[in-house]
C-alpha cells in the first residue's frame, strides 16, 4: 500500500511539472501581458514605460529563461510574486482558499448525499410517479447551464422572494461575530452551493439509479434471496454496496474540481474565492497568479485521483488484493 | 423410495405478452421423493428452470403462476405470503446456480456470505455462525477452510466457489436442494468432482435433489429419475436407466442421438496430403503490472513451445480446460495477437513475422469462428454487410461481394433474404451459421473454430457440427477446432492435441487419444467426461 502511494506520488510530481510547463506556454501565447494591461490602465501606454515595467517584472528575458526562473521558484515552494496585487502569489491564493473550499465542499456533500439518496429512491420505485419525477429533475439539472441556473436562483430566491442573500460571502458592514456570523455565512452559502452542486447531483441520481437496477439483476442478488434474506438487507448489503462503485469514481472526479471548478459560480454570486481570483487574474494577464491557481488546482485533481484510488481499494477487495 | 416431499400438480406459469409462447411451464406435474436425485432435462427455453423458481417464489417480475399447485409438507407454496416464503427459503428449500463466478457477492467475504443464511433465519450468535461456516466449508471439501472463509470470491477458483454455494445451501439442512445447471460453467474435471460431492452430500443428509441440466452426460452420472421437458411440457419421465436406455418420446430420442459419441473411428489419413499450416515453437507470455514505476509483475506463460501441423482437409482438435492456453494458440495463429516466439508457416509464409499489407493479404487464408454467437456479430450491421465486409476490404466490388454473400448464406442453409436482416432476428444456431459464412467469405484455406458450438443447445450443436464437416469436404478446408468438450472433439477431429498449462502434453490421432491415452492428464480428462461409463457399458 505504502509502495503504491509513493509510486503514485512520484508520477504525480512528473505530471505536475508537465502541466506547469504546458500552462506556462499557453498563457504566454495569449496576446498582451501584465505590463501592457497595467500601462493601459495607467493611461501611459508609451513604449518606454511598458519596457520599464517589463524589465521590472522580468518579462524582457527570453521565454525559456523565464520558465527556468519560475520552475526553480516552484521547486522551492515559491509560487512567485503578483506585481499587480503587490503580494506573493501563495499568500493571495491561501487567503482565498477557505472561501472556495467552504463553497465547493458544501456543494460536494449536498450533491453526493441528495443525488445518491434520490437515485436509490428512484430505483426502488421504478416506473412509478416518484421515479419519473426524480428522473425528470435529474435530466433538468443535468441540462441546465450553470450560469443560467445561478442567475435564476438569484432572481427567484433573492430578488423576488427575498428569502436568501444573492451575493457575497457575508453581510458587508454588519460585523457579526461568533454564531451569528456562522449563520450569516451559512445563509449566503445556500444558493451558490446548491447551484454549483446541481449538475453533479443529477449525475449521481442517474448513475445511482442505473447502477442499482443493474446490480439488482445480478446472480448474487438471487442467491441472497434464495437464502431467505429480507429485501431491506438485500438492498443495503448486496445491491447498494456494489452499486456505489461507479459513484465513487465520479465523486473522485468531482472532488478534484473542489478548487478550480467554481469560477462561474463565484463570479455570479460574487463569492470571494479562488475562482474569482482566477477570473480577475486572467483579465489582467497576471501570469504568476494564473499559473499559481492552475498549479494548485491541478495538484488537487491529482491528489483526489489518488484518494479515489485508495478509497476504491477499500471498497472493492478485487483491487485491494488482486 | 419413500413418500414424495414435494408434489407439483398441473403447474402452469404464464409468460408476459409478446413472448414466443403463452406459458413457460404448461400443465406440468411431477413428484420429488425424499432421498432421490431428480434430473429435469431440457434445452434452453424449455421451462426447466421456471418450475424451480416457482418453488422458491423467485419468478421474474412479469412471469406468474396461473394454475396448478406446488404441494410441500401439505401446503401449496403458490399460496404462501412473502413472509412465509422468506422463512422457507434457505431453511427448507435451498438453491444453487449455474454461474459460480457471479452467484457470490464480490465485495463480501465467503464467511460472511455463509453466516448470512443463519442471520436471515435469526439463528446462532455471530461467533457460532462463523464456526459453522468453517465446518461447512470443511464438509464441502474446500482446502484450507479457515483461509477460504476469510477470502473474497474472486480469490477462489470456479469449482471452489461452487463448493461455497453448496456449503451455503447446506447450512440449514434443507429437505430439498435445487441445483440449477450447477456444473455447466465448470471444467470437466471440476464438474466430475462437484457431481460426486452433490451425490455424497445428498446420501449423507438424505435430501431430495432437483437437478436441472441440459446435459445427458451429467444425467447419466447423477440421476435417479429423469423428467424431460420441451416447450414448457414434460414429455417423458422415468427412472434414469429407463429414459437413457430406452427413451419413449421422439424428442428424448432426438436429444440423446444428438449427443456426440465418444467412440471415434477416425484415424489419421492425412499422410501424403499437402501441409497447409506448420507451427513451430509457438510461445506467448502475458505480463501484467510492472512498467515505469515497478509494481507487482505477473507473468503467465499462456503458450509454451507449441508445434503442430495441419494438412489439407484435416481437422485438428485442440482440447484443454480453461486457462490451458488453447484459445491463445488460436489467437496467435490468426495473428489477433503476436506470438513472442515461433513460426506460423501458412502456405510458405511465416504469419508470425508479417506486418502491414502482407499480413492483411495473408489473413485471407486463415479465418476464425468465435464462441459467442451473440457477441461476435455487430448488432448494427445487416447480415449482408457482415459477410461482404471482408471481401470488400480486400478490393472486391460491392455488388460482387453481396452476390457472393447470398451464395454463402445458401451454402450454410440460410435464406438468401437474410442479407437484409439484422443479427438479433436470428437464433443462436443461425447466428453461428452467419459466423461461418463470414469466415468463408474470404475463401480461406484454414478455419479456426474457437469453441464454436459451446454456446449452443445439443440438437443445434449437432447440426452446426454436421455443417462444418460438410463444408470442410466440399471446400477442402483445413480446420482447427478448439474446444473444452471432448465429446465434440471425438466427433469431428481427425487428430487431437491436448493442452495443459500452455503446453501440448499429448497429440495424436483421435482414436489413439481416446482409446489409448499416454499422458496422465489426458487420462484424467477422458475419465471425467460425464456419461462415459454408461456409454462404455452400453457399448459392451
Amino acid at each position: 500500500m505504502l509502495r503504491f502511494i509513493l509510486m503514485r506520488l512520484g508520477k504525480a510530481v512528473i505530471i505536475l511539472i508537465a502541466i506547469l510547463i504546458l500552462n506556462f506556454f499557453l498563457i504566454h501565447a495569449a496576446p498582451g501581458d501584465p505590463a501592457a494591461v497595467m500601462a493601459g490602465e495607467a493611461g501611459a501606454a508609451d513604449e518606454k514605460f511598458i519596457a520599464d515595467l517589463r524589465a521590472r517584472f522580468g518579462l524582457d528575458k527570453p521565454l525559456l529563461t523565464q520558465l527556468g526562473i519560475y520552475l526553480g521558484g516552484v521547486l522551492q515552494f515559491d509560487l512567485g510574486f503578483s506585481y499587480r496585487q503587490q503580494m506573493p502569489v501563495a499568500d493571495l491564493i491561501f487567503s482565498r482558499l477557505p472561501a472556495t473550499l467552504l463553497l465547493t465542499m458544501t456543494a460536494f456533500v449536498i450533491s453526493l448525499l441528495l443525488g445518491t439518496l434520490a437515485g436509490v429512491l428512484a430505483s426502488a420505485r421504478v416506473g412509478k410517479w416518484s421515479d419519473t419525477l426524480i428522473s425528470t429533475l435529474a435530466l433538468l439539472f443535468y441540462a441546465t447551464p450553470l450560469f443560467w441556473a445561478a442567475l435564476m436562483a438569484v432572481l427567484l430566491f433573492s430578488v423576488t422572494l427575498n428569502w436568501l442573500p444573492g451575493f457575497g460571502y457575508e453581510t458587508v458592514g454588519a460585523n457579526y461575530t461568533g454564531f451569528r456570523r456562522v449563520l450569516d455565512i451559512g445563509q449566503h452559502l445556500i444558493l451558490p452551493a446548491t447551484t454549483l452542486g446541481l449538475f453533479f447531483m443529477a449525475v449521481y441520481m442517474r448513475m445511482t439509479r442505473a447502477s442499482m437496477l443493474e446490480v439488482s439483476q445480478l446472480d448474487f442478488v438471487k442467491t441472497a434471496r434464495a437464502k431467505g434474506l429480507r429485501s431491506g438487507i438485500i438492498q443495503r448489503r448486496h445491491i447498494f454496496r456494489n452499486a456505489m462503485l461507479p459513484v465513487v469514481t465520479l465523486a473522485g472526479l468531482q472532488a478534484g474540481q473542489l478548487v478550480g471548478g467554481a469560477v462561474l459560480t463565484e463570479t455570479v454570486f460574487a463569492w470571494p474565492g479562488i475562482g474569482r481570483l482566477m477570473f480577475e487574474a486572467l483579465a489582467q494577464r497576471d501570469y504568476n497568479v494564473l499559473l499559481g491557481v492552475f498549479f494548485i488546482s491541478s495538484a488537487m485533481v491529482l491528489l483526489f485521483n489518488l484518494i479515489t484510488d485508495i478509497l476504491y481499494r477499500f471498497v472493492d477487495p478485487r483491487i485491494r488484493v488482486g | 423410495m419413500s413418500d414424495p416431499v414435494l408434489r407439483i400438480e398441473n403447474l402452469r406459469i404464464a409468460l408476459p405478452e409478446g413472448a414466443d409462447r403463452d406459458y413457460a411451464v404448461d400443465d406440468v406435474s411431477f413428484e420429488l421423493n425424499a432421498g432421490e436425485i431428480l434430473c429435469i432435462v431440457g434445452e434452453s427455453g424449455s421451462g426447466k428452470s421456471m418450475s424451480a423458481n416457482a418453488m422458491m417464489g423467485l419468478l421474474p417480475d412479469l412471469v406468474r403462476p396461473v394454475g396448478g399447485s406446488i404441494l410441500f409438507d401439505g401446503v401449496d407454496l403458490l399460496t404462501l405470503s412473502e413472509a412465509q416464503l422468506l422463512d422457507l427459503r434457505g431453511r427448507r428449500i435451498a438453491m444453487i446456480f449455474q454461474e459460480p463466478m457471479s452467484a457470490l457477492n464480490p465485495l463480501m467475504r465467503v464467511e460472511d456470505q455463509i453466516a448470512e443464511v443463519f442471520e436471515a433465519h435469526n439463528l446462532l450468535t455471530a461467533k457460532e455462525r462463523s464456526a459453522r461456516a468453517i465446518a461447512l466449508l470443511t464438509e464441502v471439501g474446500i482446502p484450507d477452510p479457515e483461509k477460504a472463509a476469510r477470502a473474497y470470491p474472486f480469490q477462489l477458483s470456479g469449482g471452489q466457489r461452487q463448493r461455497v454455494m453448496i456449503a451455503m445451501a447446506l447450512a440449514l439442512e434443507p429437505e430439498i436442494l435445487i441445483a440449477d445447471e450447477p456444473t455447466t460453467a465448470l471444467d470437466v474435471t471440476t464438474q466430475a468432482q462437484i457431481l460426486e460431492l452433490i451425490r455424497n452430500l445428498q446420501e449423507k443428509h438424505g435430501m431430495a435433489v432437483m437437478f436441472i441440466t441440459h446435459d445427458f452426460g451429467v444425467v447419466a452420472e447423477i440421476a435417479d429419475r429423469v423428467a424431460v421437458m420441451q416447450y414448457g411440457r414434460i414429455v417423458e419421465t422415468g427412472s434414469a436407466d429407463a429414459v437413457l436406455d430406452d427413451p419413449q418420446h421422439d424428442y428424448t430420442r432426438k436429444l440423446i442421438a444428438a449427443i456426440p459419441k465418444l467412440a471415434t473411428d477416425r484415424e489419421q489419413d492425412a499422410i501424403g496430403r499437402q501441409k497447409v499450416l506448420e507451427v513451430e515453437g509457438l510461445s506467448k507470455t502475458y505480463v501484467t503490472g510492472g512498467g515505469l514505476f515497478g509494481g507487482n509483475k505477473r507473468v503467465v506463460k499462456a503458450v509454451q513451445n507449441v508445434s503442430l501441423t495441419l494438412a489439407e482437409g484435416e481437422t485438428l482438435g485442440i482440447v484443454g480446460e480453461s486457462g490451458s492456453g488453447k484459445s491463445s494458440v488460436g489467437r496467435c495463429l490468426v495473428r489477433l495477437m503476436a506470438p513472442d516466439a515461433g513460426t506460423v508457416r501458412l502456405a510458405g509464409q511465416d504469419m508470425a513475422k508479417l506486418s502491414g499489407r502482407a499480413l492483411r493479404e495473408a489473413r485471407k487464408s486463415i479465418q476464425m469462428i468465435f464462441q459467442d454467437p451473440y457477441a461476435s456479430l455487430n448488432p448494427r450491421s445487416k447480415v449482408g454487410r457482415i459477410i461482404a465486409e471482408g471481401p470488400m476490404a480486400h478490393g472486391v466490388p460491392k455488388a460482387e461481394a453481396y452476390a457472393r454473400a447470398v451464395e454463402l448464406l445458401e451454402l450454410v442453409d440460410l435464406d438468401a433474404l437474410s442479407i437484409d436482416r439484422y443479427p438479433h432476428e436470428f437464433s443462436g444456431g443461425q447466428r453461428q451459421r452467419i459466423g461461418i459464412a463470414r469466415a468463408l467469405a474470404l475463401e480461406p484455406r484454414v478455419i479456426i473454430a474457437d469453441e464454436a458450438v459451446s454456446a449452443l443447445d445439443v440438437s443445434i450443436q449437432a447440426q452446426v457440427l454436421d455443417l462444418l464437416a460438410e463444408l470442410k469436404e466440399k471446400l477442402n478446408l483445413a480446420l482447427i477446432f478448439i474446444t473444452h468438450d471432448l465429446r465434440v472433439a471425438a466427433q469431428i477431429c481427425d487428430r487431437i492435441a491436448v493442452m495443459q498449462m500452455g503446453e501440448v502434453v499429448e497429440m495424436g490421432p483421435a482414436r489413439a487419444i481416446f482409446e489409448n491415452p499416454q499422458n496422465a492428464y489426458t487420462r484424467t480428462l477422458i475419465e471425467a467426461i460425464p456419461g462415459r461409463e454408461k456409454e462404455l457399458a452400453a457399448a459392451g
